[in-house]
């Protein structure tokens, strides 16, 4: 199954002298093809039940069909809406939806990257790192274990909802472990931030097959964590 | 001589110690609307995790023993700069106030001066009732949605919270409760949040306790008109 994302942009039409503003402004139709475009449902590069045992096939069937796919849906309408209150002038209107955007946004782009991050055993997920970010983690951290000891700290102490991420700092070329809050993308926390690793704490990544032990979830995905991923991020903007 | 050494370096160590409250029902008695499961998972290991938790930070704390956990919640928030002790102290006193917003048999509708107040302040029940349902469904994250009485305004209110926050922080009256983080409904509704704050409404809120709670809180706000007498 290729990975896809499909982005569908629809071009403008218009004849000649018709005035764009009060168009727009008017008709439903035409505000979909100013330009905006909206997002779909990426494919997996792996069955559902590959992950596991490390994953259940049921979880990762909920959170692609589910979850994400409502991430998606509430995009799209929080951009719809955004359009228009940006063609209308409405600044506070503007304001206003930039939390349902940041949200509904940075969830669509937080699971595109998880299920990047992930791989089945068959596949090479779970293949420790090599190369450039081998020695990176070395360097920054000592060994893959400190690291991996580190992010699975950080995700079992995170209250609520989050991501914990394994993250290349551009400035500094350095290595970080960063936690965010609910669907916050790692952006929020610095512009110059790049995820290599993303993990979801959120309880219904785990809930259906570790109850409350999320320790039991953060030990057990390193086994379908896929580095190569991983090193190819890190290898393009190191350089 | 040596006695008084022995006595002066006995030190008697005070430690606040808070127990696990059980639910006002057994853990079967609210199916099939919230499973036997999920009750045993969510008050036998979340509730209890929390109140461990706020034991184990509470031994190195002794400054904050002789409180109330109503009262160490308030004090643990510090006016928005949470002390550690704040997010098992909170979770401990919300799970307790949600277990006792459900009961066997809830649902339907509220009565008396409950509900003459819902009407008042939303219009009509079915208007709360929608109102609450939408900002359940609408927390980004984990949370709670609330009916809170509002005491400088004298006016009931749905709040949404993050996270450990609850209302008595801000020193508004919770009347009932809704946990909306995810390990309270996914065993049983998995991602259908809708269906399960429905379900909430429909079969599992407790009016008896929200009417018990809503006259308690009239001690401290006056809901009324005041009967002037005519000369």
């Amino acid at each position: 199954m290729a990975l896809r994302t499909l982005a569908s942009k629809k071009t403008l039409f218009l004849s000649p002298g018709f005035p764009l503003r009060r168009c727009v402004a008017a008709d439903p139709v035409l505000l979909k093809t100013r330009g905006l475009v909206t997002f779909s449902l990426p494919d997996l590069p792996y069955d559902y039940g590959e992950l596991e045992p490390a994953i259940s096939g049921e979880i990762m069937k909920l959170q692609h069909q589910k979850h994400h796919q409502t991430y998606i849906s509430n995009y799209n309408k929080a951009l719809e809406q955004l359009d228009e209150a940006m063609s209308k002038g409405d600044a506070s209107k503007v304001v206003g939806l930039q939390g349902a955007i940041k949200f509904n946004g940075g969830g669509h782009v937080n699971h595109s990257i998880f299920w990047k991050n992930l791989a089945p055993t068959s596949k090479g997920g779970g293949e420790p790192p090599h190369a450039a970010l081998g020695w990176a983690i070395d360097t920054d951290f000592g060994s893959l274990e400190t690291l991996v000891k580190k992010i699975n700290a950080e995700g079992a102490a995170l209250q609520g909802s989050g991501w914990v991420w394994l993250a290349l700092d551009k400035e500094m070329k350095k290595l970080r472990v960063e936690t965010t809050a609910n669907q916050d993308p790692l952006v929020t926390k610095g512009l110059h931030l790049i995820p290599l690793l993303g993990i979801d704490v959120w309880e219904h990544a785990y809930y259906l097959q570790y109850k409350n032990v999320k320790p039991d979830y953060l030990n057990n995905i390193w086994k379908v964590i896929n580095w190569k991923y991983a090193s190819e991020i890190y290898a393009k903007e190191i350089a | 001589q040596k006695r008084r050494l022995c006595w002066s370096q006995r030190s008697f160590k005070v430690m606040a110690y808070y127990g696990l409250t059980t639910p006002p029902y057994e853990l079967d008695a609210l199916e099939p609307y919230m499973s036997k499961k999920t009750l045993e998972v969510h008050w036998g290991k979340h509730h209890r995790e929390y109140v461990e938790g706020l034991n184990k930070h509470l031994a190195n704390s002794p400054i904050l023993y002789g409180y109330t956990l109503e009262e160490l919640v308030k004090a643990t928030y510090n006016n928005g700069n949470p002390l550690p002790e704040f997010n098992n102290a909170a979770q401990v006193w919300n799970h307790d106030f949600f277990w006792e917003s459900m009961q066997p048999d809830g649902g339907k509708m509220p009565w008396g001066g409950l509900l003459e107040q819902i009407e008042k302040d939303f219009g009509s029940y079915n208007k709360f009732r929608d109102e609450f349902v939408e900002s359940a469904i609408s927390i980004f994250g984990s949370g709670w949605v609330w009916l809170v009485l509002k005491p400088e305004e004298k006016k009931l209110s749905i709040l949404r919270t993050s996270n450990a926050v609850c209302p008595i922080v801000w020193r508004d009256i919770p009347i009932i409760s809704l946990d909306m983080w995810e390990h309270a409904y996914y065993l049983d509704y998995k991602d259908n949040r809708e269906k399960y704050a429905n379900t909430f409404m429909n079969h599992l809120v407790s009016w008896h306790a929200a009417t018990a709670r809503i006259v308690r809180a009239q001690a401290f706000v006056n809901l009324g008109e005041p009967k002037v007498p005519v000369a």
